[in-house]
This record gives C-alpha cells, structure tokens and sequence, in this order.
C-alpha cells in the first residue's frame, strides 16, 4: 500500500495552516483560518442584547450563518449550521452573559476538502479574538479511512471524493502538560474526549477508533500552533 | 440553578409541590432523582427504548409505504415512482429524492410561518446514510437502459414528535422501501409510457415488465439516538428529555454490524468509554429493530397472498 498520498503527505501529515488575527475591521473578532488552500473566514458580532424568540433566555444564545462559496444556501449549509452552533454552544460559557447573542458568520474562501474541521478552528479563533469567554477551544481535524483501513488526516477534496468514509471529529485542546509525569499522563488520557464527531460512509468500529486516535495526537500539535498564535499580542497591549 | 439544588436539599418543598409543577419548573433536578434511582421519569431502564411498531402500506395510492410508531413518537413514510429519462452520466440508473417534512401538526413548537430547524438537517442525513449505506442498489430502479429509469419521491412525514426523530424516520424509510413494489408499465397509442394500476380493466396492453417485483434491499441501516447526561446513557429520549439535555449521539450501523455514521453535534466531552456503551446499545438495538421490521414483512407477504 502505497505511503504516500497524490499531494506528496505521509498519511499523519497535516497541510501547513495559517490563521489571521482579525482581518475584518467592523466584527468584533474575526479570523482567517487556512488549512491548505481551504480557507475560512469567521466573524463574530457579539455579545448582542436579546435572545429569540424560543431560545433559552437564562442563557446566551449563539447563531451562525454559513455563506457557501458557490450557489444557493441549501440543506448541507443548513446541517453546516446546526452543528457549528451546536458545538461552539458547548465550548462556551453560556451563563456569563445571559440573554444576549453572539452571531458567527462564515464565508467559505476556498473548499479543498475538511471544510468543517477549518470552519470550526476559524470560529474558535474569531471567538478567542472577540474575548467571548469559553471553557476550553475547539480543535477540529478531518480523518479518512482508506479502503485497507490506514487513516489518513487532513483530506483534500479529491482523497474524500475517493475515500471509502471519512470523519470529522473535534476535540477540546490538551492541556499544556508542564511536568510529563506518567501519572499526569494517565489523567490527561483519561479525561480527553470528543466534543463533536461527524461521519460519512461506512466503516468499522476499530477504524473510527483508530481515527479518534490519530485524531487525538494530530489535535494537540493544532492546540500548540492555537496556543501560539492566539496569544501573541499587538504590540502596545498590556 | 441554585434555587433547583437548594429545593432539593431542603425537601420541604419538595415535599409539599405536586409532581407536575416540579416536573415543569425544575426539570433537570426532577430528571436526576430519577437517574439516581436508575429509572426514567416514563418508568424505563436508561438502556431501554420505547415500544416500536411497523405498519406496512399504511398509503395505499402510494407504491410504498409504512407508519411508525417509536413511543409516542409516529412517521409516515410514503414512496411515490416517476418515470424520467436518466442522465447521461448514469445511463442504467434510477434515483431518489428525500424529504423530510414537519408538519404544524408534529409538536407545539412548530407553526406555519416558523418552520422546524431541525427538518432540513434530517432531510440530508437520511439521503446521506440511504446512500452511503448500500442499501439501494440504484441500477435496480433502471428499466429501460438510456431511455426510462423510476426516480423515487420519498417523503416523510412527521405527525407526532416526541424525541429521537431521526430513529424514526430512519425506519419508516427503510420500511417504505421494504413495501415499495415497482409497478407494471405499458406503453400507450401515443408512444408515452405509463403505469398500470392493479386492476386495471379489460384492456388488454403490452407490458414493459413483466412482473410487479420489490427492490432488492442489502444492508439495511438501524439506528440509535442516545442521549448523555454526565454518566448516564439515556437511549431513545423523549421530547422532554431531549430538551434538557443537550448532548446526544445518533449512531446508524448496518447489517454486518459496521457503523454507517456517528453523528454527534456538539454538546458536552463525550469520554471514549461512553462512546463505545453507545455502541454496543445500537448494535443491540439493530437486532430487535431488524426482527421488527422482518416479522411485519411477513405479516403482510402473508395477508396479500390470501
């Protein structure tokens, strides 16, 4: 089985990432999230005072809206949109500012395949950039299982065109584990888990473990590049 | 929230409120003391789902259909066959069109001029999981090659929702498709095509086909919603349920037991361990659900042939 994929990846290798701080002037925060040439651009507007009609007063609630590149907005944005507002719901702290709304909207730029794992990571940024209070970020990754079971990350559009199953998953980051003591690890291994998990096509329950897996190492060298990059401040700032 | 715990650890109040005012101005502490006791407050065990029953043909001007009854939880799946020329793409193959309605009848929340949000998401996971999972072999809906195939129309209708939608659509789906039978079709004076009805009169046409047959249907999908509530696995929550907690996994596998899809959107960290309890739920739910829907098939094989 060959090792090496149509772009030159070894199958663990992620395409090189780049995220902007705050390229749009108007939003509150806003990020540029590029995972090869699919790039996402997310704005955050918020907190907004008043919630909808039907949403949870007691708590603030998030809209998103998904702008597809091409074309009318249809079902697959609609199932965009709901998981999206679904998972940024869990990674944020929803009683701090209560009966307010926080709107994210995404633009895709670019589609080269895991279209969601870098819509996900762009509106973690822009929420970072924003100051939304959350518990933890959100790294998302894209997997897919090729037909002798090996999992390869991050695919292009045409490998999840080929592709047998792929599946989105995404994680909390990792703690930064200042002392690596076995029995810290234990912990850590333990209490990580999965926020969000999206999947299509068939596969075995062993293949969708083995992508968590892979999943899960791929996910703190994202946290890392996260870390980095979401702290740096402009210069001038305290 | 302080108030809920503070209610509970005093008892007094609790005490002396009736059920139903707790049930609705505490659910989440009404929803755990049942949890602590192990139990639902419909009286269920957290594994277990609801009573679920199949009722073939339930349409009888459609050429497939099934009604679902999941709890209380009911949908109407009707599958409806058109002629059309195939594309040039696929010259030897038909094609089916999905669609999932939530009609103001459903549930209190839905009204006329403020449509379910949840009914385009279900609408194309189910096309996705038909799809994906191999059920329908596409080339069987073909009946002329290059020139006539059947589209199939399928909608869903939901006409009570009371939790784990999707469980059901999925299975009045794959039931409407059980009881599809592809019609006969002669052609007119005229040189169009049309479908012949069952009894149809003295007239004595040429037939296209010979035979009325069923689709051949391998793999047929299953699913399960769980919902997770810290370390309790609710499988098939209710309505009540699913509104207050916010976490749930939708899990589909297929006959050979594999997983067609996990969808989990969002909500609180799921834990590996959890995950596969999950699974294992679905995989014995698959089995009761095939045994359902196989023992009504040849409920109805058995009343069409008196």
């Amino acid at each position: 089985m060959e090792e090496i994929r149509a772009d030159g990846r070894n199958p663990n290798q992620l395409r090189p990432f780049s995220c902007t701080r705050n390229p749009l002037d108007r939003a509150h925060g806003s990020a540029r999230w590029a995972q090869g040439d699919t790039i996402v651009l997310a704005a955050v507007y918020g907190p907004k005072p008043g919630t909808r009609k039907g949403e949870n007063p007691e708590k603030a609630s998030i809209e998103v809206v998904w702008k597809p590149m091409t074309g009318q907005i249809g079902k697959q944005e609609k199932e965009y949109e709901m998981t999206l507002k679904r998972t940024l719901q869990s990674i944020c702290l929803l009683t701090v500012h209560p009966n307010t709304t926080t709107s994210v909207i995404l633009q895709v730029v670019g589609n080269d395949g895991s279209l969601l794992p870098c819509a996900i990571n762009a509106c973690c940024a822009a929420l970072v950039f924003a100051g939304i209070p959350l518990k933890h970020l959100a790294v998302a990754i894209g997997c897919g299982v090729l037909e002798d079971g090996e999992v390869i990350l991050d695919t292009s559009k045409a490998e999840e065109q080929q592709l047998k199953s792929f599946a989105h998953l995404v994680f909390p980051n990792s703690r930064k584990s200042a002392s690596s003591k076995a029995a810290n690890q234990k912990e850590e291994d333990s209490e990580q888990g999965l926020i969000t998990s999206i999947t299509h096509g068939v596969m075995s329950e062993d293949d969708y473990f083995n992508c968590i897996e892979r999943g899960l190492a791929a996910s703190s060298r994202i946290s890392d590049f996260m870390r980095t990059t979401l702290q740096k401040q402009a210069p001038g700032d305290a | 929230m302080a108030a809920e715990t503070e209610a509970t650890a005093v008892g007094g109040l609790a005490g002396e409120m009736e059920v139903e005012a707790y049930r609705r101005l505490f659910p989440l502490a009404f929803l755990e003391r049942h949890l602590r006791e192990s139990v639902r407050p419909d009286a269920r065990r957290p594994a277990e789902a609801r009573p679920t029953t199949v009722a073939l043909g339930a349409v009888s001007s459609a050429h497939g259909s099934a009604l679902i009854r999941l709890g209380d939880t009911a949908m109407l799946a009707s599958i409806k066959l058109e002629l059309t020329s195939p594309p040039s793409e696929a010259p030897d193959e038909g094609s089916v069109v999905v669609e999932f309605h939530m009609p103001p009848i459903c549930s209190p929340l839905v009204r006329p001029g403020r449509p379910a949000e949840v009914a385009p998401v279900i609408t194309k996971v189910l096309e996705d999981i038909l799809m994906s999972s191999g059920m329908l072999n596409l080339k069987e809906l073909c009946l002329i090659n290059e020139k006539a195939c059947w589209l199939a129309y399928l909608d869903v209708y939901c006409l009570n929702a009371d939790g784990s939608l999707f469980d059901a659509a999925l299975i009045s789906a794959v039931a409407a498709f059980t009881h599809l039978q592809i019609p006969l079709v002669s052609v007119g004076d005229d040189g169009r095509v049309f479908t012949v009805g069952r009894t149809e009169g003295k007239i004595k046409c040429e037939f296209v086909n010979r035979e009325k047959r069923k689709l051949k249907l391998n793999n047929i999908p299953f699913s399960l919603t769980c919902a997770l509530h810290k370390d309790s696995v609710l499988a098939d929550p209710t309505a009540e349920e699913e509104s207050i907690i916010e976490t749930s996994v939708t899990i589909v596998l297929d006959s050979s037991d594999h997983i067609v899809s996990i969808q989990k959107p969002g909500g609180a960290v799921a834990s590996m361990a959890t995950i596969k309890e999950c699974i294992s739920l679905a995989k014995d739910r698959r089995r009761k659900l095939r045994e359902i829907l196989m023992d009504s098939v040849e409920a109805m094989e058995v009343d069409q042939t008196d």
